[in-house]
């Protein structure tokens, strides 16, 4: 099987998995995570340089990659779990009390795979360029790699960040903008959006590229060429154009699925779209 | 009443950059950060001596924290510098969520505390932030009364695992602590035992306890005065330990009354010791324009104001 395939397999897994953790607990938020599904599982299973099975917090001499909205959670849990962080059942834990899955991600519980707590919009990226400039002084050459959504570019936060890194020349970093178009209460346009993120980033003074997030073979070729761009002086921004709710027909082009779970005939309705893998459900 | 030696006249804001400078010689992982202050946070030595381990982030106070929190992940232990003001309220969902919810090894490190920031008013002196930061679950919370002590308590919070919150001010202050002392964290300091009232004060204040401490003794009073420097964890043992001697007490800090030391002493007693307790505070009010010996008069923290606190507590002892 060649890598696309293979990973297409995991994403559909991975989608399997992100529908029962929000349907079990009759909340979550699937649409954004199952956007986002075939990027995660291109970095967790064949991009990222990483250590599942002896998880540090240091991260040292290995990629890094934060999660700043951090609401997309079960699609996070999924590929850390999938690639080896934590036993695959534990996905049925899924915000229940007790778990270390919270509905956020968090360090509190001591999951391994989360450096960071988020979901509060806007903090991840000032995070993760606190990581690179680590990288810079221990002379670690490994990236850190972000997701930030399109609606949380609103927070003032993230322009200090992105100010940030350009002005102290944070090449070691890429951060994808999961341009879906939608936030909670509808189109990020509608709210306060503007239509060319990229032109933004690179008013800044950011490396801009454009990458379809739910396109395996897009994103295996333009990812190596991001990192190509390490030590050019400049931190690189995918606009990064995903559909919310991808792989279930019902669930995309609306921000409906925002935060909401599928009732039962929603959730079997949902899950005969995604054939079953020899990976099997959690 | 003891005799305490004023030394010297110097800032705490000082003490805190000539011990982050002494720390950061012996341990490589300590960073610093400032957001637009290094000169008046004293950061200055500190960022010539390590200039590659110094981090300007401009007037960016929310990214700095979540610098501090990326930093402090990949194992160094970021010291921030910015105004109280801003390394409190502007940022607490940063501070709550990056910092001390992701259990952070950050030292959020802040001057100009309180009214004796002085003339620039009300905008930056912030009273709410020793409420705001021990509010957080593992925050340290840490006010130190003279230059000696927060230069100890720098060096000290440099050994401490996990986010810690330092809070200095502005004005030249007398130094009456000794020099390389050592600083115990959550450890309160016995500064004159009595017999009639416990004085428990912290930060700037604790200097007008002793002068309060040696005005009640012309009146025959004998008040033991006990430094808490250490607001979170608070030295509940000593507290006590006091306040079962002497049977009423008096809080004196440089913050608002509410969700400060006073708040956190009140609390202790009214779950083990109910007693008499009066706050000498600020009495929910913001501050203003002035300097600072004519805020702490009319704001009524001075010494004076300390003497008759604990004559009312006194009188109310049953």
């Amino acid at each position: 099987m060649t890598d696309s395939n293979r990973l297409k397999t995991i994403a559909t897994q991975v989608r399997r998995d992100i529908l029962r953790q929000v349907y079990n607990v009759q909340s979550g938020h699937p649409g954004g995570s199952l956007g986002l599904a075939d990027y995660l599982t291109a970095l967790y299973f064949h991009l990222m340089k990483h250590n599942p099975s002896n998880f540090t917090m240091e991260a040292r001499n290995e990629d890094v990659f934060i999660l700043s909205n951090g609401h997309v959670s079960p699609v996070f849990y999924s590929v850390l779990a999938r690639s080896g962080y934590f036993p695959v059942s534990e996905l049925s834990t899924f915000r229940l009390l007790n778990s270390r899955l919270q509905g956020h991600p968090a360090t509190h519980e001591g999951l391994p795979g989360v450096r960071v707590a988020t979901g509060s919009l806007g903090q991840g990226l000032s995070v993760a360029c606190g990581m690179a400039l680590a990288k810079k002084l221990n002379q670690d050459d490994n990236t850190v790699f972000v997701v930030t959504g399109d609606g949380e570019l609103q927070e003032g936060q993230i322009w200090e960040a992105v100010m940030y890194a350009a002005h102290n020349k944070l090449d070691n970093m890429i951060v994808a903008v999961d341009f879906n178009g939608q936030q909670i209460d509808g189109s990020t346009l509608d709210i306060m959006g503007f239509d060319e993120i990229g032109s933004k980033f690179a008013s800044f003074g950011w490396e801009v590229m454009y990458m379809d997030g739910n396109n395996m073979d897009e994103i295996l070729a333009t990812i190596p060429q991001a990192r190509a761009k390490q030590g050019n002086g400049k931190p690189v921004v995918i606009v990064m154009k995903t559909e919310m709710g991808m792989g279930v027909d019902f669930m995309m082009g609306t921000h409906a699925w925002h935060g909401k779970a599928p009732n039962a005939e929603q959730f079997e309705k949902a899950m005969a779209q995604l054939p079953e893998t020899e990976l099997g459900d959690f | 009443m003891k005799k305490f030696e004023v030394t010297a006249q110097k800032d705490t804001r000082s003490g805190f950059g000539a011990g982050l400078l002494e720390a950061a010689q012996s341990n490589e992982n300590i960073v610093g950060l400032c957001a637009d202050l290094t000169g008046s946070l004293m950061m200055d030595g500190f960022q010539k001596a390590f200039p590659h381990r110094f981090f300007q982030v401009g007037i960016a106070e929310a990214n700095m924290m979540g610098l501090a929190a990326g930093l402090a992940t990949a194992g160094k232990i970021p010291f921030t510098g910015t105004f109280a003001n801003f390394s409190t309220g502007r940022v607490y969902d940063q501070i709550r969520q990056s910092i001390a919810y992701s259990d952070k090894n950050v030292k959020i490190c802040a001057s100009h505390a309180g009214l004796t920031l002085g003339e620039d008013g009300a905008t930056h002196q912030i009273l709410e932030d020793l409420g705001l930061m021990k509010m957080l679950p593992g925050m340290v919370v840490i006010n130190p009364c003279d230059y000696n002590q927060t230069k100890a308590a720098t060096l000290a919070i440099a050994n401490h695992h996990g986010p810690v919150y330092l809070r200095f001010g502005r004005p030249k202050w007398p130094v009456f602590t000794p020099d390389n002392q050592q600083f115990e964290i959550g450890k309160a300091l016995m500064l004159n035992e009595g017999s009639d009232v416990s004085i428990f004060a912290t930060g700037h204040l604790v200097w007008k306890a002793i002068q309060a401490g040696e005005m009640l003794a012309e009146k025959g009073i004998s008040a033991e005065i006990i430094n808490i420097h250490t607001i979170k964890p608070l030295d509940a043992e000593a507290v006590l330990n006091s306040a079962r001697k002497t049977r009423c007490v008096v809080t004196a800090e440089e913050h608002q009354i509410n969700g400060g030391l006073g708040d956190s002493i009140a609390q202790l007693l009214v779950r083990n010791m109910p007693l008499p307790v009066e706050m000498v505070a600020v009495m929910d009010s913001f501050g203003e324009s002035g300097k600072p010996e004519e805020l702490l008069t009319k704001y009524h923290l001075d010494a004076p104001d300390v003497v008759a606190a604990a004559e009312r507590a006194i009188a109310r002892k049953s």
